[in-house]
């Protein structure tokens, strides 16, 4: 059942600090299923805090975040923990496929984790591949393959598991334009054919284009944009 | 753009009648503004004049309509020429959204709010021309990139400018 509005995940007047810098400074988020909602915002301005606050990887200082109508603060850690693994798909910019494992090993390893057999995780695995256009890189190992070619892995590993949400932190950061636009339409795609929702952070306006809508964090202060215009 | 030079460049592959040529243009180069077929004519008789095209027949019954136009030889040199010479690049050094930024900062008003405002309708327009792009073919892509690599360029005008709003408040109020 989703919260109250119909959103997946909301979040108000979050406040995180570090030391006497205010990273958060009562910033909101609201997103709804099959959603993509790009966060912009200068360097420094709190964005990615943001994410791994509404990732339940840290914990605000104070405010709400709201999971499908639970408040992820009162969830134990092993609650938190499964969300992430089950719900939650999460790409970043650099250095997240395991080098000793192969791409197929690498996309499986959700699944894995969560006690699926061998077989049958990696036949999921090489689905999503195909989906990504990288199901011929199965069996090469990450350090084999081209940058862009890596983030299709990661993107093919955060869909693997069918989650409900997935966490974006600058995916395309480290590819060149042609690369990253690709990763982008295959990401969308795949997201709003499976209706996941995609929390996007991203500097470049270019990649934000790919969202449904933008809000912009500056100096730990959320901006939603479709209320403004 | 050109509508002569384009037209002429069309030309240049073979004798074609005014609709033609216009179905060729909008189909390349028209897919937002299709020419006018006023256009069409009014462009082919200055051609004419100019002896850069000639009349390669005219259909039995036909009006002025009906005639088919073949480029000259002086056609085919203009659009070599055309084609060699550099476009000027635009200079954009009157901005009108400089202008308002300075003018919020010497009311007191929210210059912040201004960018972020323009900032909104600038990736509304980059999300049309992204979609547009991922359903098109290979000309839509080019057209379409050209569009977002400017509207690029103004947003990071714009990440620039916010980041520099209260020096240059103090820079305008002084």
């Amino acid at each position: 059942m989703n919260a109250p509005g119909g959103s997946l995940l909301v979040a108000e007047d979050l406040k995180k600090a570090y030391g006497p810098t205010m990273a958060l400074d009562g910033a909101a988020f609201s997103i709804h299923p099959g959603e993509v909602v790009a966060v912009m915002g200068p360097s420094g301005s709190g964005k990615s805090t943001l994410l791994h606050c509404l990732a339940g990887i840290v914990t605000p200082d104070s405010g709400s975040i709201r999971y499908d109508g639970q408040e992820l603060a009162t969830m134990n850690d092993a609650r938190r923990s499964l969300l992430r693994r089950t719900e939650f798909g999460f790409v970043f910019q650099f250095g997240q496929l395991v080098p000793e494992l192969t791409c197929v090993e690498n996309v499986a390893l959700p699944l894995r984790l969560n006690g699926t057999s061998r077989k049958q995780a990696e036949r999921t695995a090489l689905g999503w591949m195909e989906r990504l256009e990288v199901d011929d890189l199965a069996k090469k190992r990450p350090g084999e393959v081209s940058g862009g070619q890596g983030q299709r892995v990661a993107v093919a590993r955060s869909l693997v598991t069918s989650p409900r949400l997935i966490f974006a932190d600058e995916p395309t950061g480290a590819l060149d334009s042609l690369n990253g636009e690709r990763v982008m339409e295959l990401l969308t795609e795949a997201a709003r054919s499976a209706n996941a929702a995609v929390v996007l952070v991203t500097h470049e306006a270019r990649v934000a284009a790919y969202s449904d809508r933008e809000i912009v964090v500056r100096d730990g202060k959320s901006r939603d944009m479709e209320r403004v215009v | 753009m050109s509508i002569g030079h384009t037209l002429l460049g069309l030309l240049e592959s073979g004798p074609r009648h005014g609709y033609d040529l216009k179905r060729a243009f909008d189909e390349k180069f028209g897919h937002d503004r299709p020419l006018h077929y006023g256009q069409v004519y009014s462009t082919m008789s200055r051609l004419l004049k100019n002896g850069l095209v000639e009349v390669d027949g005219i259909e039995a019954g036909g009006g002025p309509e009906r005639k088919r136009y073949a480029i000259t030889d002086a056609g085919v040199t203009d659009v070599e020429r055309w084609l060699a010479t550099p476009e000027k690049p635009e200079p954009y050094l009157q901005s009108t959204l400089y202008t308002k930024v300075v003018l919020a900062l010497l009311t007191a008003r929210d210059a912040a709010d201004i960018l972020d405002t323009q900032r909104a309708e600038h990736l509304r327009s980059m999300r049309i021309l992204t979609d547009r792009k991922r359903k098109g073919d290979l000309a839509d892509q080019l057209i379409c990139d050209h569009a977002l690599f400017h509207l690029e360029a103004d947003l990071r005008w714009l990440e620039l400018a916010a980041a520099r709003l209260d020096k240059l408040k103090a820079t305008v109020t002084a």
